[in-house]
């Protein structure tokens, strides 16, 4: 136990994150008066100097492969907005005997937010009442009428579009027009519609008119590179500086929370901290703390955070800390088609994502699995990039002008799909410490759990076929994706989605869950949680929104009980 | 610049004419790579001081940019796999990365060991239809499948075919042969051109 003996200063409230949770938290909080100082366990991001927007590979001397061609197929290609790695040198995670896990961690100003798709789909009711429904999971202690308004106010401040659709499960929002369709999207929008299948105009948080001073897009298709006009959205770009403006957030960067101590009230009294510069620990001082460091982080400075009254980790009697793992379920698959080969050359950018989007479109009815799936597709003439011929080389082979000009005759006829689904929490999926392992600013790490359960197999295998179905039905034919992966039905590896969360779940029940319905933990009245980790649920829909909302609602009980003088 | 300077376009766009017609290879004689060398030399050293491998050795480096241009020549269109900057990007990205040292450095040397085995001579100094033949041979997976000793060479020759579309398609010219069209600022999306059938 620290001693905490001198006199120092004390904040209202600390937030340990600046992604897309612990954002929304700093601005609502400081716009509300109180006085925030918020640890970032990376540097500040200065998007001027940071991002790369507009580059061409050939002004980059790896071209966008990055050192040793280590970017070849990644996502996290040279050209990305600073947002994280999967591998972070220093801060490893392991994962048990037989599981497989892959943890996407940031450690920059803003998060994951400064590479996100910008999917912005608000959860169903049905998705917050998953047990009522199908006797699986668990419900939320909240229903979508008590989170919908603070979708209207994400909505409203951050800007998405979309349009208005009634679709089942998948509520409509304040939407800002949504961009023409490209070809790519007008074909298979025509195939869905044979099939029956729901084809919309997608929901991103990207303006299409200007918002709050920020302008609209300049369609150039590079919002995972960072965007220097601010026109997609960014925690570190569109929470962070208002919150700023207020003059009450002091940010503390470069600082690796560790522990969250308590006092002998049973209140969290501070955190300590790395000073990552100085290799140093230091305390900061709160009347109240938020917790945003992503799901799986959250979790871990909860389980470090030991004490004589809680020596199963912070408000941890329950032992739910880091149990009710889930991630998206993931599958893919790419088709030729060979309609496109007639497109002219022309601007095919548009905004940094797809256009249009499958809502969930058999709810309700009668299916092989439980839950849904909604399916994210792209391709077309994008900007070409390091590894984007591979395919094309490996199928056609050979050499010479022959090769040259079959690269350029298929370039732009390739569409990939993705589905993204609904993972049911199950036992075998948790993280833990691992009880022998520290990292190099010496904190205990995680060890993983993974275990992909029936229902997401028979998903995957579902996604699959519908791929298939589509491809076909837009006379294409299918190139590749269907039998990646070690499963059978191509299903994405744990955690790959980056959509981790659950693991500091919320709930009525304080055996089984950590938070009450406001996220505030039952044990530990000013401790509070706001990033994915108090969700119950891991819908067909990306998490951030409901991020976002669920921690403007957080905020604003917070504040209230600030006003009260609960704190 | 001198006054007489040809353009590498057109140097390799009449060095091409002369291979046969119908034949998949455009590669050039080794006296035309040596040529072709100068003249990117020279351009190079016009802008930047001229371009030192940082890998491979000059008989390697030599050998690679004939390879490139192999895989991605000049034609009516466009420059090839030199002009694009393709050699020198794989020359960087291999000095940095220990398996693609080994898979393009031993490459590179297996190339040279087998062709002295059947024509005797290293690749660069075998005639074109040589290059062609041993070309021929590992560019294809099927016949690594058939002759387990070629399965080196076509690792290597994969390899090399993908990270020369890298280095091309990332070019400058690259990029204007595919026809992309994009990376500017819209005011507004025009969406896809209207095309029977799309």
């Amino acid at each position: 136990m620290l001693q905490l003996n001198t006199p120092r200063k004390i904040y209202d409230v600390c937030i340990i994150g600046s992604g897309a949770g612990g954002g929304t938290a700093a601005k609502v909080l400081t716009e509300g008066g109180l006085n925030v100082v918020m640890l970032e366990a990376g540097p500040r991001l200065n998007p001027e100097k940071d991002f790369k927007e507009h580059v061409w590979p050939y002004e980059l001397a790896h071209r966008g492969a990055d050192v040793g061609g280590r970017a070849r197929n990644e996502m996290n290609n040279e050209f990305m907005a600073p947002n994280g790695f999967w591998e972070i040198e220093g801060e490893p995670y392991t994962t048990a005997p037989g599981s497989t896990f892959r943890w996407f961690r940031s450690r920059i100003e803003g998060g994951r937010t400064n590479h996100w798709g910008r999917i912005a789909l608000r959860f169903g009711p049905a998705d917050f009442r998953a047990r009522s429904t199908d006797g699986m999971g668990d419900d939320w202690p909240i229903t979508y009428a008590e989170l919908a308004p603070y979708y209207d106010k994400v909505e409203s401040y951050i800007g998405v579009f979309g349009t208005k659709e009634n679709v089942p499960n998948a509520p409509d929002g304040v939407f800002q027009p949504p961009p023409r369709p490209r070809c790519t999207e007008t074909i298979i929008k025509k195939a869905c519609d044979s099939l029956k299948i729901t084809c919309i105009p997608s929901r991103l948080a990207i303006l299409t008119q200007p918002l709050n001073g920020r302008p609209a897009c300049h369609y150039c298709a590079q919002c995972g590179r960072g965007c220097i006009s601010a026109s997609n959205f960014s925690s570190s770009q569109v929470m962070i500086p208002p919150a700023q403006a207020t003059g009450r957030l002091t940010m503390i960067a470069n600082a690796m929370a560790r522990e969250i101590v308590v006092g002998k009230t049973g209140k969290a009294e501070a955190v300590s901290y790395i000073d990552k510069t100085t290799r140093s620990e230091s305390q900061v001082y709160a009347r109240a703390f938020v917790v945003a460091a992503s799901a799986c982080e959250s979790a871990r400075l909860l389980l470090n955070s030991r004490s004589s009254s809680f020596s199963n980790g912070l408000a941890n009697s329950s032992g739910a800390v880091g149990r009710y793992l889930t991630d998206s379920v993931g599958a893919g698959l790419a088709g030729y088609f060979p309609q496109l080969e007639k497109v002219p050359p022309h601007n095919h950018d548009g905004v940094g994502a797809m256009h249009m989007y499958m809502p969930w479109w058999r709810f309700g009815k009668k299916n092989a699995f439980l839950r849904g799936y909604h399916i994210e597709f792209g391709g077309g003439r994008d900007m070409p990039g390091v590894g984007g011929f591979d395919g094309v080389c490996a199928e056609h082979e050979g050499y010479g002008a022959a090769l040259k000009q079959k690269c350029r005759s298929s370039y732009g006829n390739y569409i990939g799909f993705a589905g993204r689904g609904e993972m049911i929490p199950n036992e075998k999926s948790y993280c833990e410490l691992d009880p022998s392992v520290v990292d190099r600013w010496g904190i205990p790490v995680l060890r993983f759990h993974w275990q992909w359960g029936e229902n997401e197999i028979r998903m995957s295998k579902d996604m699959q076929e519908t791929f298939h179905s589509i491809v076909e039905a837009a006379g294409g034919t299918v190139v590749d994706g269907a039998r990646r992966g070690k499963h059978s039905a191509g299903i994405s590896t744990g955690g790959e989605i980056i959509h981790e969360l659950g693991t500091v779940r919320m709930g009525n029940d304080a055996k089984t869950s950590v938070l009450n319905s406001h996220c505030q933990a039952h044990e530990v009245r000013n401790l509070f949680v706001a990033d994915a980790a108090p969700f119950v649920t891991n819908p067909d829909k990306n998490p951030t929104l409901t991020i976002m909302a669920l921690s403007w609602r957080t905020s604003e009980y917070l504040l209230d009980q600030a006003r009260k003088g609960e704190l | 610049m001198t006054a007489n300077f040809v353009s590498r376009r057109n140097v390799l766009k009449s060095l091409s004419l002369g291979v046969a017609a119908g034949s998949v290879l455009r590669a050039v004689p080794l006296e035309a790579a040596a040529w072709i060398h100068g003249v990117i030399q020279a351009e190079r050293a016009d802008k930047a001081g001229g371009y030192a491998p940082k890998f491979f050795s000059p008989h390697q480096y030599a050998t690679l940019q004939l390879l490139c241009e192999t895989i991605f020549p000049a034609d009516a269109d466009s420059g090839g796999a030199i002009e694009a900057g393709a050699p020198e990007f794989i020359d960087l990205l291999t000095s940095e990365n220990q398996e693609y040292q080994l898979k393009l450095g031993g490459g590179l040397t297996w190339l040279d060991s087998t062709c002295s085995v059947r024509y005797g001579n290293v690749f660069l100094q075998c005639t074109s239809l040589q290059q062609k033949e041993i070309l021929d041979l590992i560019a294809y997976r099927r016949n690594g499948k058939n002759n387990k000793a070629l399965r080196y060479g076509v690792e290597f020759f994969s390899l090399l075919r993908d990270l020369t579309s890298d280095g091309f398609f990332t070019s400058k010219i690259g990029i204007e042969y595919l026809g992309y069209q994009g990376n500017t600022f819209l005011l507004e999306f025009p969406g896809c051109p209207p095309v029977p059938g799309v």
